[in-house]
């Protein structure tokens, strides 16, 4: 017979832990591309369609947490930081696992070769993205920090200091990103030029995903600027 | 007289078995409340925040409940103009007290948030201006009661405002967060020792008997300071920094150090809701006790009897040992957002607000103090999501609660009037 209390009433469910949650997620489908890669690179579409469903599944298991941590922050909700800002992180956030699955998907649907002279290039492009995509699960890592501390401004300069290592990740990214893009104009004329669209598609969503990345860390700044 | 004559003992009798009910009403349902959030915050195990519950809130029933006890008994009506005729004083009280507990089961069983203060309060009243006379209800006084209800819950918030402000300054953004925390924490302590101490002295022991000067009181309520400063660093110093518990969340130890202090404040939290709800039970009984005992004179000054107290006292363990403690137990499930760090903020600044609510005799909700104080540490940016629709659950339910009391007390009013008169 216990009445509501209003006391109960009172708590909404907290974003933090479950934005943290999510971007693991989306930042393990992200790594699971360098797998992926190198199971394309040895044109083992066998082994990399294997990994791709474990990348699609954890883009659904992405997608839903997000759609739960939506539905779980209505209008009337009085929370330390704008509910819009944060919603805006969380949908960069999914988008990283988007990316992900894109890519796999692209190469995948194409059973793409990779020219044996930009392999080594990609490969260390890929990388730069999905390290990108780490220094932005680090600062989010913090997330917990920052509510606990009530946006305490050592902490704050703390954070700002992990989303400048985001910003300085996506910029390596864009080099290697030129560097790819040149050695393929190089040797282009060599292979079917379908393929050397998609791929070109490719090296562009690797560079996307980067970029969310670095979004996740801008979008986390204007959290703090309030 | 010749019905106080008559039938003085069956009254006393049914005002008892009411008076009890409430209490158990109370301790049931509120101290679930004021209790909930040192559970939910996992400071307490619920046999702890029990334990505790049923020591401090005896302890704050009976030393600081007297002044909250007399507005109910004869602050809201003026007992004077009932000497013509006490039988309907008797009634009134048996009736109020029979509404609010009745309303208050109905009311749980429908799942609707209400108060055991505004109960009481709106069925006293009720009875006695529409079965009396409007005359007979002391409207300034119920004035400054219904504005109480608006100034507690904003006070609260801003005083835990303050604290959580002052843990954000001197614990939270520092550069080693655990011995600040570890050098700050007694003093937070000190605080409660010094509030409850204040309170006890001050206000609520006159009504036990005991009277003591200001600075007398001040004296001994900063040496209670100081011994709980101790108590507590004592218990502090078993409190380690552990880098592995820290690794995924650098402030684990920090709240480790809090969830001790808010054993504390749960204690005032308990003391303050003991001194300012037991009176809900107890006032009507003792107005009725009064009447029967001096054998039908109302303006009697004597002081209220220990056992009255005492009873209210048993009725709320009682409540809480047979159902508070499910209760405690789904409210603390519901609320773990509240870490320690902000659960003593809002502990303590709730605790202050009803022990000086008790102290000046103003019946206010724990509850609603309490949620006051929680929306004060969220304006601090301290808690990561409010919901704010909770407010108007509040307001409703004063709205729905005061006219129910009224007119259920009134019902049973006329009932008493036609079964004895």
């Amino acid at each position: 017979m216990a009445a509501e209390s209003p006391l109960m009433a009172l708590f909404g469910r907290s974003p933090v832990k479950p934005m943290q949650e999510h971007i693991k997620i989306a930042h393990e489908c992200v790594t699971l591309l360098i797998e992926f890669f190198d199971a394309a690179v040895e044109e083992d579409y066998e082994t990399a369609e294997k990994v791709r469903t474990r990348i699609t599944d954890l883009e659904s298991q992405a997608d839903d947490m997000k759609k739960d941590i939506r539905s779980h922050l209505p209008n009337s909700l009085f929370m330390p930081v704008s509910r819009s800002d944060l919603l805006e992180l969380l949908s960069m956030q999914d988008r990283l696992a988007n990316s992900a699955k894109d890519i796999s998907g692209v190469m995948l649907g194409r059973e793409m070769i990779i020219p044996k002279k930009i392999r080594k290039s990609m490969r260390k492009y890929l990388q730069a993205s999905v390290d990108t995509s780490e220094k932005a699960l680090g600062a989010l890592s913090e997330l917990d920090e920052l509510f606990e501390t009530g946006f305490g401004s050592r902490e704050v300069k703390l954070v700002m200091g992990l989303i400048a290592t985001v910003d300085k990740a996506e910029s390596k990214t864009d080099e290697l990103e030129i560097k790819v893009r040149k050695q393929l104009r190089g040797v282009e004329t060599e292979y079917p030029p379908v393929d050397i669209i998609f791929l070109y598609k490719v090296i562009e969503i690797i560079g996307d995903m980067a970029n969310y990345a670095q979004r996740v860390g801008s979008r986390m700044q204007i959290l703090l600027a309030r | 007289m010749s019905i106080i004559a008559e039938y003085g003992q069956w009254f006393i009798i049914l005002v008892c078995i009411f008076g009890f009910l409430m209490a158990w009403g109370v301790g049931a349902n509120d101290v679930a409340n004021a209790m909930g959030t040192s559970v939910g915050s996992k400071a307490l195990t619920i046999r702890q925040a029990i334990l505790i519950a049923m020591v401090f809130e005896f302890a704050g029933a009976y030393l600081a409940g007297g002044a909250v006890t007399e507005t109910i008994r004869k602050g809201i009506i003026d007992p004077g103009l009932f000497a013509s005729s006490p039988e309907l004083l008797v009634y009134g009280m048996m009736s109020a007290l029979l509404a609010a507990g009745i309303w208050l089961v109905i009311a749980s069983i429908m799942g609707w948030p209400v108060s055991t203060t505004h109960s009481i309060v709106g069925a006293i009243v009720g009875f006695a201006a529409v079965g009396v006379g409007s005359e007979y209800v002391n409207w300034s006084k119920v004035g400054s009661i219904v504005s109480s209800w608006v100034v507690s819950p904003v006070l609260a918030g801003v005083i835990s405002f303050l604290i959580f402000k002052s843990v954000h300054k001197l614990v939270l953004n520092t550069k080693d967060p655990f011995a600040s925390a570890k050098r700050w924490v007694p003093m937070y302590m000190f605080f409660v020792g010094l509030l409850i101490g204040m309170v006890t002295l001050l206000k609520g022991l006159k009504h036990v008997g005991v009277s003591l000067s200001f600075w007398e009181s001040f004296g001994i309520s900063l040496i209670l300071g100081v011994v709980v400063m101790l108590l507590g660093t004592a218990l502090l110093s078993r409190i380690k920094l552990d880098p592995e518990e820290n690794r995924d969340f650098r402030f684990t130890s920090v709240e480790r150090v809090f969830s001790v202090l808010m054993i504390f404040t749960a204690c005032a939290m308990a003391f303050a809701h003991g001194s300012n709800d037991v009176a809900n039970a107890v006032g009507p009984l003792a107005a009725v006790y009064n009447i029967v005992s001096s054998g039908g004179l109302v303006a009697s000054k004597s002081a209220m009897p220990a056992w009255i107290l005492l009873l209210g006292g048993g009725g709320i363990v009682l409540g809480l040992a047979t159902y508070g403690y499910k209760v405690m137990g789904t409210i603390g499930r519901k609320i773990t957002e509240l870490t320690p760090s902000r659960g003593f903020a809002a502990e303590l600044g709730a605790a202050a607000t009803v022990v000086l609510a008790s102290g000046t005799g103003l019946p206010i909700s724990t509850t609603h103090t309490l949620v006051g104080a929680v929306l004060g540490v969220g304006m601090a940016r301290g808690i990561s999501a409010l919901n704010l629709q909770v407010i108007g659950t509040i307001i409703a339910s004063w709205v729905i609660t005061l006219p129910a009391g009224a007119i259920l007390s009134i019902l049973f009013f006329f009932m008493f009037k036609g079964m004895f008169s």
